[in-house]
């Protein structure tokens, strides 16, 4: 075997290996999408009733909450970014921490400071290598994240917003940043501000409740008061949120995986066939040559034998 | 005669939903009994444990579920329960929950302690 066609061989070998690991990885991820998917889906009905609920409270009564009033100036706002521990998912970190940095800029350019919260090792890595401090960053879950996760990143959101502004770390805003998962295909992602409840959010989510049940919503009881069904009320709400968006976010997250995966099986394929072409006409070349040796080694032996009998 | 729907949800499922006659679940303020027609209501739920008095499609009989914490809102007829973890007394495993009622005890810690304590009691049937 020739010198060029073992180079050939060699490459589309270590190709063929690749390929099979990147396969493997997508079908991985497929199994996943549908696991998480599935997830997302029974999270749906305490997530619905409790906005309902949230709805209900905000509209069926006319006490004024620290977590339904708008700051007039608001000055400090938290921002939770939600990326993902590892990579090979294409453009989805970068895609999301693009998001959050444009909310960040437009947030900053409206004068108010930023608090970073960062859910992922991408995420905090992308912080801490430009030496930008962030509050806090948790990693470990979001391939799978549970409901006491989500606890657990909600808790110093709902403390800080419950802290005075003025304090250390308090602030007037929350917002989050996730990958929303449409389809398989279609993933986008969105910046979203949780608290204070903005006014055409609960105009739009009461209207959804409204066209749904088709009437007024009713003048609620509230056991034991208004207030301290708010005060239970609504930490439950940003944690039903978070966990939402871990959800959709981990299902984007395999979905991402998977499109990326395929696309380098699909690449691995396009250069096995490449090759395969070039080692053939190598060794289609290298026989040629051979024959013609071999011809043109004959044809000299002869033409000397022809030389010797004159 | 008039029956509820109800809707039993915890964060990540949804644990029973159906037909009832009467629902009795614990909120901070007391036990509260829920008929239909009841006035519309939103209250906040203690750990404890919530009977529900089935009736219609989902036969006559009694589903019991121990919740720990979580919000009861009611209107026109239809009743959500909300509970970050809710539990059918079918689905508690009672050894598990014995275990760590011991365990509580022995670490004095009474929130843990009180929340094996509802499941124990949902298993048995007693409020």
């Amino acid at each position: 075997m020739g010198a060029q066609t073992r180079v050939y061989k060699r490459r589309i070998k270590s190709v063929s290996s690749t390929k099979k690991i990147t396969r493997a990885m997508e079908m991985i991820a497929a199994s996943r999408i549908v696991k998480a998917q599935r997830r997302v889906a029974a999270s749906e009905p305490y997530a619905t009733e409790l906005t309902r609920a949230v709805t209900a409270v905000a509209h069926g009564s006319n006490t004024e909450h620290w977590l339904t009033t708008e700051v007039e100036r608001p000055t400090r706002a938290a921002v939770l970014l939600i990326t993902s521990d590892r990579g090979l998912a294409g453009g989805y970190n970068s895609n999301v921490i693009k998001e959050a940095e444009r909310l960040t800029n437009r947030l900053v350019g409206e004068g108010r400071e930023v608090l970073h919260y960062v859910v992922g090792s991408k995420g905090s890595a992308y912080y801490k290598f430009r030496d930008r401090p962030i509050e806090q960053s948790w990693t470990g879950f979001t391939d799978n994240p549970t409901y006491a996760d989500a606890k657990m990143v909600s808790e110093p959101l709902i403390e800080a917003i419950k802290a005075d502004t003025a304090a250390k770390g308090g602030v007037d805003e929350l917002h989050i940043v996730f990958t929303e998962f449409v389809s398989m295909m279609t993933q986008t992602p969105r910046g979203d501000r949780m608290l204070p409840l903005s006014f055409e959010k609960s105009a739009e989510e009461s209207a959804e409740v409204l066209s749904k049940g088709s009437q007024v919503l009713p003048l609620f009881d509230f056991e034991p008061s208004a207030d301290e069904v708010l005060d239970a009320l609504l930490p439950r709400y940003v944690e039903s949120r978070v966990y939402n968006a871990l959800l959709q976010s981990a299902a984007s997250k395999h979905a991402a995986t998977r499109r990326a995966m395929k696309a380098a099986t699909d690449n691995a394929d396009e250069l096995i066939k490449t090759l395969t072409r070039l080692a053939n006409a190598a060794r289609q070349a290298e026989i040629t040559q051979e024959i013609s040796e071999i011809v043109g080694g004959a044809s000299a032996l002869a033409d000397a034998s022809a030389g010797s009998d004159r | 005669m008039a029956e509820l729907h109800v809707e039993l949800v915890a964060a990540d499922r949804q644990v029973w939903s159906g037909q009832a006659s009467l629902v009795v679940a614990r909120t901070t303020s007391g036990d509260i009994g829920i008929m239909p027609g009841h006035q519309p209501l939103l209250g906040v739920l203690e750990t404890g444990s919530i009977t529900i008095r089935t009736t219609g499609e989902s036969g006559e009989g009694t589903v019991v579920a121990a919740v720990h914490g979580g919000f009861v809102s009611f209107a026109d007829d239809k009743l959500s329960l909300l509970a970050e973890i809710a539990e059918l007394s079918d689905e508690i495993d009672v050894q598990r929950a014995e275990r760590a009622l011991e365990k509580a005890k022995a670490e004095a810690d009474a929130a843990a302690e009180r929340r094996a304590d509802v499941r124990l009691r949902a298993v048995a049937g007693v409020h």
